[in-house]
């Protein structure tokens, strides 16, 4: 997928200007933020789970070469195949080597942020062979030519009335008159459109939640059975999958699949958690005949032992995003690239670079939500923190902050002038900024309150609260 | 092939400067190869410790709350009359494929003659099928479908509505009560790391019918699996 994340600042404000994705926007609160809520209310270990998921990660990654490895090895004594791709061209190169060896005319794909990531569809396309998205939201965006805006609820941006409108224009061999009047029956179009595909695919491709090194399996988790059909029915099924989904056992999965589908929709549980281990045996009426796992590494492996270490526990839930103010105002095509939201944020400048991606770390408004609905824990602020340094020491940041950050810096670093020189700016802002309680515009910072309002100080600065606080024993 | 190999070492070397360690002593990684084979359990929560007789309850009630329906059978010889009672309820037409599943071939299906049942795997056009089902949890109201012989995987997934019959004997607490019963019913020797292999090709963890969420984010049932999940509870001395 094409980047336009450099151009965030544009991509937000037309999309604050969006009267129909501001329509879809206002669904996050009650179709996310509230079903999470009830989901996590049915489990009332959920926070312990969420220190235990933490930990178990952490293991995993501190010895993710060896989990790896013996993943690799359990798919092989079971007659799959693993192909290791360093980079995402590797990645497509290997996907289109199997797709032609089979002689492959068109594949069905269950949802897969890996084959966004590495714009899977365009390279089929070029090769002659036909993708078909099945799950239903990429199936419309396919439709609409156009990448996801959440990464479990791809369409999550678009109405009724942009579906209808996709489905009349594509599906040109039904009748043109006939109506929509509910949901069900864009559905029922839909389901009856793929059926077909899927009968016809000569290879399926699926993502993967997790890996499972002690069993050699690969999971995926849904809800439409899309996927389910994408890797059964077709001769091929290749997974795709990064190294970082690799667990060690099944009892670890258990962990992470309690807290996902609640995390994500606030369901106690997907409706379909499937694993697969290898090709169909011989004794096995059904199920492909080939079984393929491209396991992406595209700068995962660089970011081991970095302070971004932690995003690799990322499980893909979309909490962090739905429960983000930012998200929830410029939706998830301003992000640019194929992770949106706070998870975006921090690991699209890790996959595509910094200079393309410099925007996003800044795209906070450190409310802190994010982390503390994160399952895994990810400190996804202080992440976000550590990009702004990285770009700052890059040089990358506009020059004016620049300088105004060196100042504050010079500032900080001698406490007694500091301390008096925010004495005297928090009088000002105050006496200035006493009528409305905000300030909509402030010297220097016109980026800052163009978007937003700056509260006005409410007399104290926080060195002195912190003192009287801190004097009163309240700290 | 070479350059598989070589992406393959250079993605592990790569990990390992991350970490900075060279590979594992074999002492260490043997003690991560011995915790894959002896799999602990992590905390269950309490919704997984349902006990022996309350379980099938709780299974009904959970799987309910996700659409799924429930009937309860007190003797195998039951099964054809509620499957045809469940069809006629719902105006389904009265053909079923059937998993080939021995529990399932025994069953008196003459004394319904006019249900046309034929065994194997889903054919696209098949619009009911049948099937047992290898363990079910308690804590979601989960079933778990193992491919085999006796069981297609199309069949899980191919039909509008999906029949499935259940031993009480079979509804488990936790995921990892199941996954146990796998380990000790399917295990053989194998090359793995670990030595033993147990898992079929495919293991569906079922939960109601298929459904989506992607059009304005309001849930409808029957997307591309079945549209309906019913379940048969076959009392068999537990639960
Ligand atoms: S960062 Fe955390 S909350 Fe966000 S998608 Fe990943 S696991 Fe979910």
């Amino acid at each position: 997928m094409l980047t336009t994340s450099p151009a965030f600042k544009q991509n937000a404000a037309r999309a604050l200007n969006d009267p129909g994705l501001q329509k879809a926007l206002a669904n996050v609160r009650p179709r996310f933020i509230e079903k999470r809520a009830k989901g996590v209310a049915t489990l009332p270990e959920f926070e312990q789970l969420r220190e235990i998921g933490r930990d178990l990660k952490n293991h995993t990654i501190a010895h993710l070469d060896v989990y790896l490895d013996a993943y690799a090895r359990a798919v092989e004594a079971q007659g799959g195949r693993v192909h290791w791709a360093e980079t995402a061209e590797d990645a497509r190169r290997i996907v289109l080597e199997i797709c032609r060896a089979v002689g492959a005319r068109t594949v069905t794909k269950g949802k897969s942020m890996i084959s966004e990531e590495i714009a899977l569809n365009e390279h089929l396309e070029a090769a002659g062979i036909q993708p078909v998205e099945t799950d239903l939201g990429e199936y419309i965006l396919q439709l609409r030519k156009e990448p996801p805006s959440h990464i479990i609820g791809p369409a999550f941006h678009l109405n009724r009335e942009d579906w209808i409108e996709a489905f009349r224009k594509s599906h040109t061999h039904r009748p043109a008159d006939r109506a929509f009047a509910e949901r069900r029956d864009l559905l029922t179009e839909a389901r009856e459109v793929l059926r077909d595909r899927f009968l016809a695919a000569d290879v399926g491709i699926t993502g993967a939640n997790m890996l499972i090194a002690e069993t050699g399996s690969s999971v995926i988790v849904t809800n439409e059975g899309n996927g389910d059909l994408t890797q059964t029915l077709p001769k091929v099924h290749i997974v795709l999958a990064s190294i970082e989904k690799v667990v060690p056992t099944l009892e670890d999965a258990c962990v992470i699949l309690r807290m996902l589908a609640r995390s994500a929709v606030g369901q106690d549980f997907s409706t379909y958690v499937t694993f697969s281990t290898g090709p169909r045996r011989p004794e096995d009426p059904d199920g492909p005949e080939q079984y393929h796992v491209v396991l992406l590494d595209n700068g995962r492996s660089n970011m081991v032992g970095t302070e971004f270490q932690d995003m690799l526990r990322c499980i893909r839930c979309a909490a962090c995003m739905n429960h983000c103010p930012v998200y929830g105002s410029v939706g998830g095509h301003s992000y640019g690239w194929v992770y949106p939201g706070p998870m975006g944020a921090v690991l699209t400048p890790s996959l595509i670079g910094v200079d393309k991606a410099g925007h996003l770390p800044n795209a906070s408004t450190f409310c802190g939500r994010c982390e503390s609905v994160c399952p895994m824990k990810i400190p996804l602020p202080k992440m976000m923190r550590h990009w702004r340094e990285r770009e700052f020491e890059r040089h990358l940041t506009p020059r004016a902050t620049r300088v105004g950050l060196g100042v504050w810096a010079w500032f900080a670093k001698r406490p007694g002038i500091y301390r008096l020189g925010t004495r005297i700016a928090m009088r000002t802002l105050g006496l200035i900024g006493r009528r409305r309680g905000r300030f909509a515009w402030l010297p220097l910072a016109k980026g800052w309150t163009s978007g937003r309002d700056m509260p006005a100080p409410e007399g104290e600065t926080f060195h002195a609260r912190y003192e009287r606080l801190k004097r009163q024993g309240l700290v | 092939m070479e350059q598989g190999i070589d992406a393959r070492a250079r993605i592990l070397g790569r990990i390992r400067r991350g970490l900075r360690r060279g590979p594992l002593p074999d002492s260490l990684a043997a003690g991560l190869v011995a915790r894959l084979r002896t799999h602990p359990r992590n905390l269950v929560p309490a919704r997984g410790r349902t006990p022996p007789a309350e379980r099938a309850a709780r299974f009904a009630a959970e799987l309910e709350k996700e659409h799924g329906t429930v009937a309860r059978a007190a003797s195998a010889a039951e099964i054809p009359g509620l499957i045809a009672a469940y069809l006629a309820q719902h105006n389904l037409p009265a053909a079923l494929r059937v998993a080939p599943d021995p529990l399932l071939e025994r069953l008196p299906w003459a004394d319904r003659p006019m249900l046309k049942v034929a065994f194997g795997r889903a054919e696209p056009s098949d619009a009911v099928s049948v099937t047992s089902c290898f363990a079910a949890v308690a804590e979601t109201g989960t079933m778990l479908m193992l491919s085999g012989p006796d069981h297609p995987t199309t069949l899980n997934i191919l039909p509008d509505t999906h029949i499935v019959v259940l031993r009480t004997s079979r509804i488990v607490g936790a995921y990892e009560d199941a996954f146990d019963l796998i380990r000790a019913e399917r295990g053989t020797a194998g090359a793995t790391p670990t030595g033993t292999r147990f898992m079929p090709r495919n293991v569906m963890m079922i939960t109601g019918p298929s459904r989506s969420a992607d059009i304005e984010q309001t849930l409808e049932l029957g997307a591309h699996g079945p549209r309906r999940v019913h379940v048969i509870l076959l009392e068999d001395g537990t639960g």
